[in-house]
C-alpha cells in the first residue's frame, strides 16, 4: 500500500490531537469552573483576539525567540565543532564544566543592568540559555566523531577544512537539530518569564494581563497562541531534519 | 617502488605495533601481507598512506619519505571507510572532488566505474542501504577513480561470504593485470595471499616483524586456485605463520 506509512502518522496525529481537546473539554465540564473554561470557549476567544491585536504581539515574541535561537545557533555551533580539535576543547571543556550547571537566568538582573529592559536583553538572556544546551550537544558529537571517519579523508589528501565541510559537520547535524527542538521548548519558557514584567508587548505580557483582569478566555486565547508558536517552530526543524538528515532515516 | 626500511611504530601509549620491517615492493609488483590479527598489518598501511609517522626506520615511495598523503596512492580500508551520510554516488566520487575535477568529469570518471563494478542505479542509495559486498564495491569505485598508480589494501574482502569474495578476488586480479598497478594487500586468508600476491609477506604478531617472504612467481591467473602449486604455495606460507595459528 504505497503512502499508508505517512498516512497513518497523519491520522495518529489528528487523533491525538482530538484526544487532548476532549479531555480538556470533559476536565472544564466537570470542574466547571471559570478558571478553565472548555476548548470552543477558548477558540473563540482566540479568534476574537486575532483582530484585537493577538496576532503582532505573537509576532514580536516569535522574533524574540528565533533572534535569540539564531543568536545562539550562530556561536555555538562554530565553537562546538571546532571543539574537536583537542587543543580548543582544552578552553571550551572546563567553560563549560563551570558555567553549564549555573541557572543562567538568575543573571536576568545583571542582562538588564547592561542592556536595558528592552528587547535586545530578552534576546541575550533566551540566547545564553540556548546556547549552553547547544554547545554541550555539539561539542560532545563532534568530541565524538570517530577517527575512521577522519582517516579516509586524510587518506584522500584532505584539508583540515574539507574535513569539517564532509565529516565533522554532517556527522553532528542530527544531534545539533535535536539540541535545537530541546531549545525550542526551553526558549519559551524563557520567553514566558521576561515578557511577564517590564513591557507591554508580547504573549508573555498578554497572559499576565489577562490573568491580572482575570478574564479567563483571553489568558486561554494567549496561552493556546503561545503552544502554537511552540508547535510550528518545532515542525518547522522537523522538516528541516527531515530534510538534512534523510540519511539517518534511510 | 616501495620500501618499508627498518620500520617500527610505538603508540604513544606505548602499544608496540611493528618492529623493525623491512621489505620492498617494484613498480608493478602486486604484494600480500599476511599475519595474525593485531600485528600492526593496518598501522603499515597508514604508514605509507602518509597518515601515521613511524617511530623509527623509513616509509620510502619512489626513494622518497613518505610525509604526507601521495596523489598516485589510494587506501581502500578494513571497515570500507564510507561516510554514512554520503550517498554510493558521493562516496565515489569524493577523492575526485577533494582533488579538484569538475562535476562533469567526476561524473565521467563515477559513472562508467559504478557500471563496472555492478552498482549502476544504486547511485542515490545510502552505505547502510547497501549489502557489505556492495559497501566494499563502493571503495573500490572511491580508490580507483583515482586512477592510483599504488593500491593499498587493508582486508578489503574479509567480511564477505565466500562468493562474492572470490569474484571480487578475480576481478582485483583482473584490475591488476590490466593497469599494472602496485598492490599492497593486507589479509588474514592464506588462500587470497597466495592467489593475490606476486609474493607474499608473513608477518609475525604484535609488534609484527617480516618472518619470511613467500616467493609466488606462478600466480597471476583466474585458474591459480585450482592448481597443485597452489596448494603447495599455501602450505608454505602456513607453516610461517607461526604454526599457522591465526
Ligand atoms: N591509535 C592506537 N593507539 C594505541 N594502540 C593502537 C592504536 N591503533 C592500533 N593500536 C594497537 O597496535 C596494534 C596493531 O594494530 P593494527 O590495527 O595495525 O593491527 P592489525 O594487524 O591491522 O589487526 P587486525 O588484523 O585485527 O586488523 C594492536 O595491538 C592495536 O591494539
Ligand atoms: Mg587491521
Amino acid at each position: 500500500m504505497p503512502g499508508s506509512k505517512a498516512e497513518l502518522r497523519w491520522w495518529s496525529y489528528l487523533i491525538t490531537a482530538v484526544a487532548i481537546f476532549g479531555l480538556w473539554h470533559l476536565v472544564a465540564v466537570i470542574l466547571d469552573s471559570i478558571a478553565l473554561p472548555t476548548p470552543l470557549t477558548a477558540l473563540s476567544a482566540f479568534i476574537s483576539g486575532l483582530k484585537e491585536g493577538l496576532i503582532s504581539h505573537s509576532l514580536i515574541s516569535t522574533l524574540r525567540i528565533v533572534y535569540g535561537i539564531a543568536l545562539a545557533f550562530s556561536l555555538a555551533v562554530p565553537i562546538g565543532l571546532v571543539s574537536h580539535e583537542t587543543r580548543v576543547d582544552k578552553f571550551v571543556a572546563p567553560f563549560i564544566y563551570l558555567l553549564y550547571p549555573i541557572p543562567h537566568i538568575v543573571l536576568l538582573p545583571v542582562i538588564i543592568l547592561l542592556f536595558g529592559i528592552g528587547d535586545l536583553s530578552k534576546i541575550i538572556i533566551i540566547a545564553m540559555i540556548v546556547f549552553f544546551q547547544i554547545l554541550v550537544t555539539t561539542r560532545d558529537a563532534s568530541r565524538n566523531v570517530s577517527g575512521n571517519y577522519i582517516y579516509p579523508m586524510l587518506s584522500l589528501g584532505a584539508s583540515r577544512k574539507e574535513i569539517y565541510k564532509h565529516v565533522i559537520l554532517p556527522a553532528c547535524v542530527p544531534k545539533i537539530l535535536t539540541a535545537m527542538r530541546i531549545s525550542v521548548g526551553t526558549s519559551i519558557a524563557v520567553l514566558f518569564f521576561v515578557e511577564s514584567f517590564a513591557t507591554t508587548r508580547g504573549l508573555g505580557y498578554l497572559i499576565m494581563d489577562a490573568w491580572s483582569r482575570a478574564n479567563y478566555p483571553d489568558l486561554y486565547a494567549a496561552i493556546v497562541t503561545m503552544a502554537l508558536l511552540g508547535f510550528s517552530i518545532y515542525v518547522v526543524l522537523d522538516q528541516v531534519e527531515k530534510r538534512v538528515c534523510r540519511w539517518v532515516y534511510v | 617502488m616501495i620500501e618499508a626500511k627498518s620500520l617500527t611504530k610505538t603508540y604513544p601509549d606505548g602499544t608496540g605495533a611493528l618492529h623493525d620491517v623491512t621489505f620492498d615492493i617494484r613498480d608493478g609488483e602486486s604484494c600480500s601481507v599476511i599475519g595474525p590479527s593485531g600485528c600492526g598489518k593496518t598501522t603499515l598501511l597508514l604508514i605509507f598512506s602518509g597518515i601515521l609517522k613511524p617511530t623509527e626506520g623509513k616509509a620510502l615511495i619512489e626513494g622518497e619519505d613518505v610525509t604526507a598523503s601521495l596523489k598516485e596512492l589510494a587506501l581502500i580500508f578494513q571497515d570500507y571507510g564510507l561516510f554514512p551520510w554520503k550517498t554510493v554516488y558521493e562516496n565515489a566520487s569524493l577523492g575526485l572532488e577533494l582533488r579538484g575535477f569538475g562535476k562533469r568529469e567526476r561524473k565521467r570518471i563515477v559513472s562508467a566505474l559504478l557500471k563496472d563494478l555492478d552498482l549502476q542505479g544504486f547511485e542515490k542509495y545510502y552505505p547502510k542501504q547497501l549489502s557489505g559486498g556492495m559497501q566494499q564495491r563502493v571503495a573500490f569505485a572511491r580508490a580507483l577513480a583515482l586512477n592510483p598508480r599504488i593500491l593499498l589494501m587493508d582486508e578489503p574482502l574479509s567480511s564477505l561470504d565466500a562468493l562474492t569474495r572470490e569474484n571480487l578476488q578475480n576481478f582485483l586480479l583482473q584490475l591488476w593485470k590490466q593497469k599494472r598497478m602496485t598492490m599492497l594487500l593486507v589479509t588474514h586468508s592464506i588462500e587470497e595471499a597466495v592467489f593475490l600476491g606476486r609474493k607474499v609477506i608473513v608477518l609475525s604478531p604484535r609488534p609484527g616483524t617480516v618472518i619470511k617472504t613467500v616467493d609466488n612467481p606462478q600466480m597471476g591467473d583466474l585458474d591459480y586456485r585450482i592448481k597443485e602449486v597452489f596448494f603447495e604455495k599455501c602450505r608454505e606460507v602456513r607453516q610461517n605463520l607461526d604454526g599457522g595459528a591465526i
